[in-house]
């Protein structure tokens, strides 16, 4: 695995950095930290963990981001990091 | 139609809230090559996630001829979009080609017959090809005018008054309603003016589209308003279709109404009115019935 990026720090977006590591180690900044934290943490995990990703350092840089968009900038940095695409072609 | 870059997640979220008929979320042109992974990734997580309500849901996919054109299918595919918008149509082979595509992930997650085909057309030769583009497949419905692209490969550029434009949209229009389809015309992108947009939008819906293109919810209250008849027109409709009802009640087929003939050509203009009308929300389907 190598070290990858995917997102913005655009206001509705999500930076997310995957790189090597050992165990799902998450390190979050978000201005909704307190009443959504935990809620980010979790889907980005379960995220990753679909993926079949189970060692990875992941630094989020949230701006407000629906879960679904956490999702797709999880996954797209996991796949720039990995080379496995989820798709066929 | 409201155009809205598929990378940008916050625009993506907020679309539906301004009212559009239906949303382009885009990963052709406003997406750079590097990213076109990452916007595949958003707007197929979007399209699962986001309730767009009633809002027709379609997206720009890449040419098929690119690297990037089967993957953008499966993944709007799975994700169930309503319409697929093909980018720079030029023939009825190239529609064929992404219906087997489409059939190809549709068996796959036993979805068969659910993904319409829009074909963008934006050149000379999509021009011509209107009608076999329009009448390719069961899928289609609809054909769009890009004109950027087509004002580009005609050699020529944009004026205010789109005399570069009259052919294609005319043809346009012509072959959808002989397809039997839709037809939808290009972006206006000065927003500054408003003006502009209105005269355009006015021509297009005399040509016989429709519907417009736009790329910002400001646009939305335009078109709506020139699309929306008028209560004098939806007063005249009315008292023409009840005529024609009654009269066919009692087996006759040509009527007047004031003072002038009504025939099937009126009927169907009378009946169109209505229809836009309760598509703009004006009537009720209830008070049409």
């Amino acid at each position: 695995m190598k070290t990858s990026t995917a997102g913005t720090l655009e206001s509705g977006d999500i930076m997310i950095t995957i790189g090597p590591g050992k165990g799902l180690e998450v390190n979050l900044q978000s201005s909704v930290e307190a009443q959504f934290g935990a809620q980010i943490r979790a889907v980005i995990t379960e995220t990753l963990e679909g993926l079949d990703i189970h060692d990875a350092r992941v630094d989020a840089v949230d701006k407000g981001a629906l879960d679904c968009t956490i999702r797709a900038r999880v996954t797209a940095a996991a796949v720039r990091a990995t080379g496995k695409d989820v798709w066929k072609d | 139609m409201m155009f809205v870059p598929g990378n940008n997640p916050g625009m993506m979220a907020d679309a539906h809230i301004y009212g559009p008929d239906s949303i382009m979320l885009d990963l052709e042109d406003s997406v750079t090559l590097a990213e076109k992974d990452a916007a595949r990734l958003l707007v197929y997580n979007a399209l699962k996630s986001i309730d767009y309500g009633s809002t027709e849901m379609v997206v720009r996919i890449n040419p098929l001829n690119t690297p990037f054109g089967r993957k953008d299918v499966e993944a709007v595919v799975k994700a169930g979009v309503d319409v697929i918008r093909m980018p720079k149509t030029e023939t009825a082979d190239e529609v064929k080609e992404l219906e087997a595509e489409i059939l190809k992930v549709e068996k796959e997650i036993g979805a068969e017959g659910r993904t319409q085909i829009m074909a963008a057309i934006e050149s000379a030769l999509g021009v011509v090809n209107a009608y076999a583009i329009a009448s390719a497949s069961p899928r289609m419905m609809g054909i769009a005018l890009g004109a950027e692209d087509y004002t580009a490969n005609l050699k020529t550029s944009r004026t205010p008054g789109g005399a570069e434009l009259l052919l294609a949209r005319q043809q346009i229009v012509v072959a959808a309603r002989a397809a039997g389809i839709a037809c939808f015309d290009t972006v206006f992108s000065n927003l500054d003016d408003m003006d502009g947009f209105r005269s355009e939008v006015e021509l297009i819906k005399t040509l016989g589209f429709d519907g417009k293109s736009i790329i910002n919810p400001r646009q939305i209250e335009i078109v709506n308003e020139v699309f929306t008849p008028s209560e004098k027109e939806i007063v005249k409709a009315r008292a023409i279709v009840a005529a024609i009802r009654e009269a066919q009640a009692k087996g006759s087929g040509v009527i007047a109404v004031n003072g002038k003939m009504v025939d099937r050509p009126v009927v169907l203009r009378a009946e169109r009115t209505i229809a836009l009308a309760v598509a703009a929300g004006v009537i009720s389907k209830e008070e049409v019935l």
